[in-house]
């Protein structure tokens, strides 16, 4: 492929216009010499002999007639062993290291190897002479707690045959382990690392199915009430304040799947660092490792340079894939895609693009259902199983979830957890509004008795509006103790202490046993003279359901106090 | 020799363009017009058509008009004779002191890499209750403060600026009425505080573009002095204003308008400034204080509402107090647990009672009969309102949780505060 050149022409923003010669391809990468500095940007927009390229770096100082130089590259991620437990910035430059190299700040122009030079012990799965296609894997290295496949570049076009792989032993990263060739003749040498254009999905198995297994988060109202499959998509849409961020932390550490990848996307620092300082202290209730030796950390704060941004959560996306065809259930969350659509608006305007709702570009919802649509469950073609989960959280300007982003997200993504500030402001955690959030996924928990229990959160509610108007004297016994029943489900059951230990996670088996307590309880009819007895007996009920929730599931208090739990409202039974 | 241009092509709002070569991006310029010299700071190059914004603005510049390109970025000088001193949104002295141009650094630097933030775990001391005991004030934080005109914002910042242990203060003032800044010069220079205070000041009647500059003065000297191992307090009064220029220049500049006419990138530009707060380990930090005054006391108004997805809390300034309802500082859990063992549980518990007071009060006004139980919460919130709320009380944390230990006691019995047995054995008032 010719790589072309070019020479800059116009500056506005984090917008470069290069006059170009040769052929360029829109996307490609490109780099403008600034003094000592090489300033990465991909091709936007072609018009003529200039093309505009969105510059991932501050811009001050470029000054017209600076040399580009094309890559004749997509902007791509490269993917390997070593990924996991790391810390990236946007464009997969290493955090740590680059703070190394160059202290405090983020100096820009500076691109740093993204897989540690680390030697890996290979173990081939394939011998010479055998057919490869792109993406089939022809050995492996242990990575961590994982088998990690080494795989034939995706972009491998046709049918080659392996001409020579080592032999088991220890390789580098970089490090040349098979050469392949195909019918023309045509030679290639890989090695453990590929390169992978990150708005290009990862293909390489064999079909797309339906996700329905759940992918269990130990947070009560999500596994019971609004589910999220393996492979499925989630969105968190909420005004500040209200807990998203939270919410994702927990998700992240509690979530039952093999490799959680966190895209840090436009939000503070200071949450990623978090993360950063508490990850590592923090076990993994699954394997007993470190929970960061599962973890992936893509960060572009919001005082990082926009353009960057934008490609983050693509190459978050592309990161999880990877993982995904190694038969892994990938959990992939996005905080926030508001802030994404953001440096897309801000792109659009510098295009001078017609703009639609909120000056947001019109290709907003084709963008968001793009990347939705790459979480998924597949067959992979050794016959295994991998998903990539999305759950992206939305930050609505002024709460209002009428807004564009918020409202593309919702077209395309499997269950809507909305937060509420009335429930955050009331301190209901998680502040998962139950009445407005849906889930097309099924639980763990038989739909038709879940939806018997929202009845009565529903007419509970209801109840407690009209009560709001006519007062507690206007309202009927009957009502009343629906009210109070809803009431009770709510602080009971969809309310979780995340400071509690035992409360903040609840696992499957107890998730169960509680729920068929509660709706045994919410289907029960007691005797039960007035309001007064009602919402005493209510209160008294609460308590004890509140107390053995606190209660490990391994001490003896356990059983005694659902047992006291049960035998006090079976004895007010009608 | 730099060379000199004297055909502007066109003057819009307080952008002009001039034809010239090998002009770098965001490089200054200097313009000399009728009125006097002026900067200008390049903002787009379009082959050899270059915009400038003016920071004088664009009136009474004619087309003749020489410009002179410096071939530097927009500086600032940084050095320990900046203390003391007041300058303007250009960087000029505002009082009759020399102009400094020593050791000049670049404004609107990179972001901290946050691999190298560290966990902030240090309090600041206000002397404020309402601060230090409710919602204290951390470090490397970066908090605003809402609030609506006409509320006593700049008299807290004053105090804030007064009292706070810290080494350094920068003020930066954006919009400000000339009475504000004599009152802020005044009052820290009668407190005796202005020898550790460096002050940015754009008046209301300063040219708009210089109302852009002051956050990244005010926070690219205050990085210095932190990485120099300074722990420094920016006081940015108010944002609001800041926010409007963005919104005027943008609109001069033909960008498509976002919300209620605010630019796309309002997010960024305020988190720019923001996550400028921040711990260096091993040196010292920079924490950042604002005031956004809210249009219409409306907080979903694209200003507060951007702010607080940035910042790490908010403190509520409403009739004259900081309401200890709807402040929350997200990180006041760092330092609260290591301050006094009764910090947490006393804030808690008095803001419980608070509670219940709002409540009687509201029975009270809806005509119910008082009980026992609601008379004795309507002397603690009298006496909380007075002793805690009230803005002028400088107390020390420790005499502050005493204090609020006493109040408790003047008006329950220990059983009905809700609070811990030993804390009550140990801190009741015999």
């Amino acid at each position: 492929m010719s790589v072309s050149k070019g020479r800059v022409t116009g500056v506005n923003g984090n917008m470069v216009n290069v006059e170009f010669t040769g052929n360029v391809i829109k996307n490609e990468v490109g780099f403008i010499h600034v003094g000592e500095s090489r300033l990465k940007g991909e091709i936007i927009r072609i018009t003529g002999s200039i093309a505009s390229l969105q510059v991932y770096e501050m811009t001050g100082g470029i000054k017209v007639g600076d040399e580009v130089e094309f890559t004749g590259e997509l902007l791509s991620v490269e993917l390997g062993p070593g990924l996991l437990s790391q810390v990236f910035d946007g464009l997969q430059n290493p955090l740590p290291e680059l703070a190394d190299k160059c202290g405090f700040f983020l100096e820009r122009g500076v691109y740093l190897n993204p897989l540690p030079d680390k030697k890996w012990q290979f173990t081939a799965s394939r011998k010479a002479g055998d057919k490869l296609r792109g993406g089939d894997s022809f050995g492996s290295v242990p990575e961590g707690l994982f088998t990690h496949l080494i795989f034939a570049p995706f972009s491998l076009q046709g049918e080659w045959t392996i001409a020579s792989i080592v032999p088991d032993g220890l390789y580098g990263v970089h490090e040349t382990i098979c050469t392949i060739e195909n019918a023309e003749g045509e030679k290639k040498e890989l090695s453990m690392a590929i390169t992978q254009p990150v708005k290009v999905a990862i293909e390489g198995y064999d079909e797309r199915v339906r996700p329905t297994e759940p992918m269990v988060t130990r947070i009560r109202i999500i596994d019971t009430f609004l589910p999220v499959a393996k492979g499925g998509t989630y969105c968190i849409p909420g005004p500040f304040g209200a807990g998203k961020t939270v919410l994702q932390h927990l998700t992240s550490k509690n979530a039952d799947v093999d490799i959680v990848i966190i895209a840090a996307c436009g939000e503070r620092a200071g949450e990623v660092v978090e993360v950063l300082k508490e990850f590592p202290e923090l076990t993994d209730p699954k394997t007993g490792r470190s929970l960061m030796e599962r973890t992936i950390i893509i960060c572009n704060t919001s005082s990082m340079p926009v353009a960057a941004r934008e490609a983050s959560v693509y190459t978050a996306v592309t990161m999880a894939e990877y993982y995904r065809n190694m038969g892994l259930d990938v959990l992939l969350l996005a905080d926030s895609t508001s802030r994404w659509a953001q440096a897309m608006r801000e792109m659009s305007g510098r295009l001078e693009e017609i703009p639609g709702d909120e000056a947001f570009p019109a290709y907003l919802e084709s963008r968001i259902a793009g990347f939705y649509e790459r979480a998924g469950k597949v067959r992979l073609r050794d016959g295994r199983y991998g998903s990539v989960t999305i759950g992206g959280t939305v930050s609505p300007a002024g709460g209002n979830f009428e807004e564009p982003v918020t409202q593309a997200t919702l077209k395309v993504v499997g269950a809507f957890h909305g937060l509420s500030r009335e429930r955050s402001d009331a301190r209901k955690y998680p502040a998962i509004d139950p009445l407005d959030s849906w889930s097309k996924y099924s639980g763990i928990i038989d739909k038709k008795l879940v939806d018997e229990a929202y009845g009565y959160l529903r007419r509970g509610h209801e109840v407690g509006e009209m009560m709001k108007v006519v007062g507690e004297e206007g309202t009927s016994l009957e009502d009343y103790i629906i009210y109070q029943k809803g009431e009770f489900l709510d602080s009971v059951y969809l309310q979780q202490n995340s400071f509690d230990p035992v409360d903040s996670v609840v696992p499957v088996e107890r998730q169960q046993e509680s729920f068929s307590i509660l709706h045994s309880i919410l289907e029960s009819s007691f005797s039960l003279s007035d309001k007064k007895e009602a919402r005493t007996f209510f209160n008294e009920l609460r308590q004890r359901f509140l107390d053995w929730n606190g209660t490990p599931s391994d001490s003896p208090d356990f059983l005694k106090r659902k047992d006291e739990l049960v035998s006090f409202y079976e004895g007010r039974r009608k | 020799m730099q060379k000199v241009y004297t055909k502007i092509e066109s003057i819009i709002g307080n952008i002009i363009t001039v034809r010239a070569e090998g002009v770098r991006n965001q490089d200054l310029a200097e313009i000399t017009t009728s009125q006097g010299k002026s900067y200008a700071n390049v903002i787009k190059l379009d082959g050899d058509l270059v915009s400038l914004q003016v920071f004088q603005g664009g009136q009474g510049v004619s087309t003749g008009d020489s410009v002179r390109f410096l071939g530097v970025p927009m500086r600032v000088s940084y050095s320990e004779d900046l203390l003391g001193r007041v300058f303007d949104g250009a960087g000029k002295p505002r009082d009759n002191g020399p102009e400094l141009t020593a050791n000049m650094v670049e404004i609107a630097g990179p972001s901290v890499n946050p691999a190298r933030r560290v966990l902030p775990d240090k309090m600041i001391r206000t002397g404020i209750p309402m601060i230090d005991v409710f919602n204290t004030l951390v470090e490397s934080q970066k908090l605003p403060i809402f609030s609506v005109s006409g509320e006593p914002y700049n008299e807290l910042l004053a105090r804030i600026a007064m009292q706070a242990e810290v080494d350094i203060i920068v003020l930066g003032g954006m919009g400000l009425k000339y009475d504000d800044y004599l009152f802020f010069r005044d009052t820290l220079e009668a407190s005796g505080a202005s020898s550790r205070t460096i002050m940015f000041i754009h008046t209301a009647s300063d040219p708009t573009v210089e109302c852009t500059l002051v956050p990244d003065l005010a926070l690219s000297v205050a990085e210095h002095f932190a990485l120099d191992g300074k722990r420094v307090l920016v006081l940015l009064t108010d944002m609001t204003n800041f926010c409007d220029a963005l919104k005027e220049m943008a609109i001069t500049m033909d960008q498509v308008p976002s919300n209620r006419g605010y630019p796309g990138d309002l997010y960024s530009s305020l988190a720019s400034r923001y996550e400028k707060a921040v711990d260096f380990e091993g040196a010292g930090s920079l924490t950042i204080l604002g005031v956004t005054t809210m249009p219409g006391d409306d907080v979903t108004h694209p200003i507060p509402d951007n702010t607080g997805y940035i910042t790490e809390g908010q403190y509520y300034l409403r009739n004259g107090h900081i309401e200890p309802f709807g402040s929350l500082s997200r990180l006041k859990q760092n330092v609260n647990k290591d301050t006094r063992d009764d910090h947490r549980s006393l804030m808690d518990g008095m803001i419980k009672l608070y509670s219940a007071y709002k409540d009687s009060m509201e029975k009270r006004s809806m005509g119910f009969m008082m009980s026992d139980w609601d008379e004795k919460l309507l002397k603690y919130g009298a006496l909380f309102e007075e002793k805690l709320m009230d803005l002028s009380v400088n107390i020390p944390l420790e005499e502050a949780l005493d204090l609020g230990w006493k109040i408790l006691s003047e008006c329950f019995e220990p059983n009905e505060t809700g609070l811990r047995s030993d804390l009550i054995s140990r801190y009741w008032p015999k």
